[in-house]
C-alpha cells in the first residue's frame, strides 16, 4: 500500500526542472495604489552607463517606484557624475528631497565598478554611498542593491529588491515551481511537474525551499536545494503529509500528518529525522507557522467548531485562541519582527487578507478582493505577497501592511498561486 | 503489487475531466444516477476465494457492477457518508474481504474555497470517513490508505454551487490504478 518514492521517477521530475530552465513565463507587475505621501527622490542616470550592456538606473528607479514610498523626480538626461558635489539646494528647488548620484567605470578585466552616493537636499547631507564591482550581467542584482541602501537610508528600514519569491504557475496540465527575483523577473523553474504542488516555504538560509508535491498521487513534503536541484522526501507516512513550516533556525520543519489519524501538528528536523507530535487535537490542526523568536507556532485549527487562528508554544502545552471574529480565519504568517499576524478571513463570503496587531489583537482587513489565499510578508514586514484572482486567473498581488501601496503580479496565459517571500540575502 | 490496465483508462478519463472543467457522469463511472440500478450488480459478492481474485478484478471494471463506481459524494461542510452511498461502500467493503491482497488508495477532495492546506485537511476528513466505513464493516487497516487531496484536483473546475459539489468527494483506487 505504501507508496515508495520511486528514484526513476524522482530522476524524471529532475530532468524535466534542468529543461524548463530556459522556459519561464515573466510576472509582470502592475501597480494599484500608492502611499499618501511618496518621498520625491531624483535618480539621475549613473555617468558612462552606456558602457554597461544593460543599465543599472531603470532598476533602481523602477524598485524605488514601485514600493509605493517613493516618487521619481525627472532631471531629463542630465547625468550627475558620482566625483561632483550635486547642487542640492538647486535640486531642492526642483522638488528633490533626495537625490542619488553614480557613475559606471569600465575595469580592464571585463569586469565594472558601480560607485553611487546619496544626499539629503533637506539637510544639506550626504547620506553615504558605496563602491561596488560587478560582472557586465549583474546589472539587475546590483540595481537591487542599491536601491535597497536608497531605501533603507531613507526609510529605515531594510529593502527588500534584493530578495527572491518563490510561487506555483499552473499552464494546462503542468505545474511549475517558480522563483523569481522580487521584481518578478529573472524567473527560473525549480520542478516541473504533472501533478500540483502546493505551500512552498523558504528555509531561513534562501537556499532551500520546502513544499508539498503530489507525484506520488498523495501529497508528500519535501526539502528542495536550489543550487543542485537536490530534493529530499523529509515527510511520507501512511496518509497526507502537508503544510511545512521551518522553525526559525532552519533545523527543523512544523509539518501535518494524517498518520495517526486526522491532521496534526508534528515537527521534525529538516532531513526528515526525529519525527514528534507538537499537540494533540479532536478536530483538524495545520496550517503551522512559527514566531520569529521561535517561542510560539500558530497554525489553523477547527477545534472550537469552526476555522480559526490558534498558537501553542514551541515547547508544547495548551493552544491558545488568537482569532474571535467571524468564522473563518486561517493561514496565519507572522512578520519578521513578530508583531503582526497576517491571515485570511472570510468576510461576507469573500475570502481576503486581514492583518491582526498582536498587542492590542486589533484586526484590520487589506484587501477588497474575493479569492485571496497565502499571504506571505516580505523580509522587512512593510508588503505582504498573496494570491488572488483576476479575470478568471490566479494572479499574485501585494499590499503594503498598511493597506495603502497595492500591485498585481501577472503572467501571460497561466495561473499563478502559492507567493511565498524568501529572506534577505545574507 | 498487481498492475491492472482497465481501471488506468478510468483514472485518465477522470483526469481529462478535470482539466476541460467538464463533468460527463457517463465516462467518469461515478454516476449517482445509476447508483440503484447498478446496485442490483451487488452479486458481484458472488467473488470466491482469494486466489481467484482475477474474476474480483475484471468487476472493478465492469460498468454494469456498483464496484466500477468509486466516488462517495459528501454535502456541504458535512463528513459524513450519506445513506445514498451505504450500498457503494458496503460493495466495496466485501471486496476488499474477499479479496485480502488488495489494497486501496482513497483520496480524498474539497471545493476550492478557502485555503489550500485548511481544504487538504477537509479533504482528508472525507477520505478517513471512507476508510472508516470500510474497516468497520470488516477491511484489514493495512489494505487501505486514506489521502487527501484536497482541492487541487477538481473533477469540476467552474466555480458554481454544482461545481464545488462534485468536487466534495472521496474516490476509491485500487492496486495499479495510483
Amino acid at each position: 500500500m505504501k507508496k515508495i518514492f520511486s528514484p526513476f521517477r524522482l530522476l524524471i521530475v529532475s530532468a524535466l526542472a534542468m529543461l524548463s530552465l530556459m522556459a519561464h513565463a515573466q510576472l509582470s507587475i502592475e501597480i494599484t495604489g500608492a502611499g499618501a505621501t511618496r518621498f520625491p527622490v531624483a535618480i539621475p542616470v549613473f555617468e558612462n552607463e552606456g558602457s554597461l550592456p544593460r543599465g543599472v538606473t531603470d532598476v533602481v528607479r523602477a524598485d524605488l517606484e514601485r514600493s509605493g514610498l517613493f516618487s521619481l523626480v525627472d532631471l531629463g538626461l542630465t547625468a550627475l557624475p558620482v566625483t561632483i558635489a550635486p547642487d542640492l539646494p538647486g535640486l531642492r528647488g526642483r522638488g528633490a528631497d533626495a537625490v542619488l548620484t553614480g557613475s559606471v567605470y569600465q575595469q580592464g578585466d571585463g569586469r565594472f565598478e558601480v560607485r553611487f552616493r546619496l544626499f539629503d537636499t533637506q539637510k544639506q547631507t550626504e547620506l553615504g554611498g558605496l563602491t561596488m564591482r560587478m560582472a557586465p550581467a549583474q546589472n539587475r542584482a546590483i540595481g537591487h542593491r542599491i536601491a535597497d541602501f536608497v531605501y533603507e537610508k531613507l526609510t529605515g528600514q531594510p529593502g527588500y529588491f534584493a530578495t527572491r519569491i518563490a510561487y506555483v504557475v499552473k499552464s494546462g496540465p503542468r505545474y511549475e515551481l517558480q522563483v523569481a527575483d522580487a521584481d518578478g523577473m529573472n524567473a527560473q523553474t525549480a520542478l516541473a511537474s504533472r501533478e500540483p504542488i502546493i505551500s512552498p516555504a523558504w528555509a531561513p538560509d534562501g537556499q532551500r525551499l520546502a513544499y508539498v508535491s503530489f507525484e506520488a498521487k498523495k501529497p508528500v513534503v519535501y526539502v528542495h536545494t536550489l543550487a543542485t536541484g537536490q530534493r529530499q522526501v523529509v515527510a511520507n507516512f501512511k496518509g497526507s503529509n502537508s503544510a511545512p513550516a521551518w522553525a526559525p533556525d532552519g533545523q527543523r520543519l512544523a509539518v501535518v500528518l494524517t498518520k495517526d489519524g486526522q491532521s496534526q501538528l508534528y515537527i521534525l528536523n529538516a532531513d526528515g529525522s526525529g519525527v514528534r507530535r507538537m499537540a494533540t487535537s479532536s478536530g483538524i490542526d495545520t496550517e503551522p507557522a512559527w514566531s520569529p523568536d521561535g517561542q510560539w507556532i500558530y497554525f489553523t485549527s477547527d477545534r472550537g467548531g469552526s476555522a480559526q487562528i490558534y498558537r501553542i508554544s514551541a515547547g508544547g502545552g495548551s493552544a491558545q485562541r488568537v482569532t474571535f471574529e467571524g468564522t473563518y480565519n486561517v493561514t496565519p504568517r507572522l512578520s519578521p519582527d513578530g508583531a503582526t499576524l497576517a491571515f485570511v478571513t472570510r468576510n461576507s463570503g469573500r475570502f481576503q487578507v486581514a492583518v491582526m496587531d498582536i498587542a492590542t489583537r486589533q484586526t484590520t482587513i487589506l484587501t477588497d478582493s474575493a479569492r485571496d489565499e497565502s499571504p506571505s510578508f516580505a523580509p522587512n514586514g512593510r508588503m505582504i505577497l498573496y494570491a488572488t484572482e483576476s479575470g478568471g486567473r490566479g494572479v499574485l498581488a501585494a499590499v503594503s501592511s498598511d493597506g495603502r501601496v497595492k500591485q498585481r503580479l501577472t503572467v501571460q496565459a497561466a495561473d499563478v498561486r502559492e507567493p511565498s517571500w524568501g529572506p534577505l540575502a545574507r | 503489487m498487481k498492475k491492472l490496465v482497465l481501471p488506468a483508462i478510468l483514472s485518465a478519463l477522470l483526469a481529462a475531466c478535470s482539466s476541460t472543467g467538464t463533468f460527463d457522469q457517463k465516462t467518469d463511472g461515478s454516476a449517482v444516477e445509476d447508483r440503484s440500478k447498478s446496485s442490483t450488480g451487488a452479486g458481484v459478492t458472488t467473488v470466491t476465494a482469494p486466489t481467484a481474485a482475477g474474476s474480483g478484478i475484471a468487476a472493478l471494471t465492469d460498468p454494469n457492477n456498483i464496484l466500477s463506481k468509486r466516488s462517495v459524494m459528501f454535502d456541504f461542510d458535512s463528513y459524513v457518508i450519506n445513506d445514498d452511498f451505504r450500498p457503494l461502500v458496503e460493495a466495496h467493503a466485501r471486496f476488499l474481504v474477499q479479496n485480502p491482497t488488495m489494497k486501496m488508495l482513497i483520496q480524498g477532495n474539497a471545493d476550492e474555497r478557502g485555503s489550500r492546506e485548511y481544504n487538504l485537511a477537509l479533504g482528508q476528513k472525507r477520505a478517513d470517513a471512507v476508510r472508516k466505513s470500510l474497516t468497520l464493516l470488516g477491511a484489514k487497516e493495512a489494505q487501505i490508505e486514506s489521502v487527501s487531496l484536497g482541492e487541487e484536483k477538481p473533477r469540476c473546475s467552474e466555480s458554481t454551487e454544482s461545481c464545488f459539489a462534485q468536487n466534495r468527494r472521496g474516490d476509491m483506487l485500487y492496486s495499479g490504478e495510483f
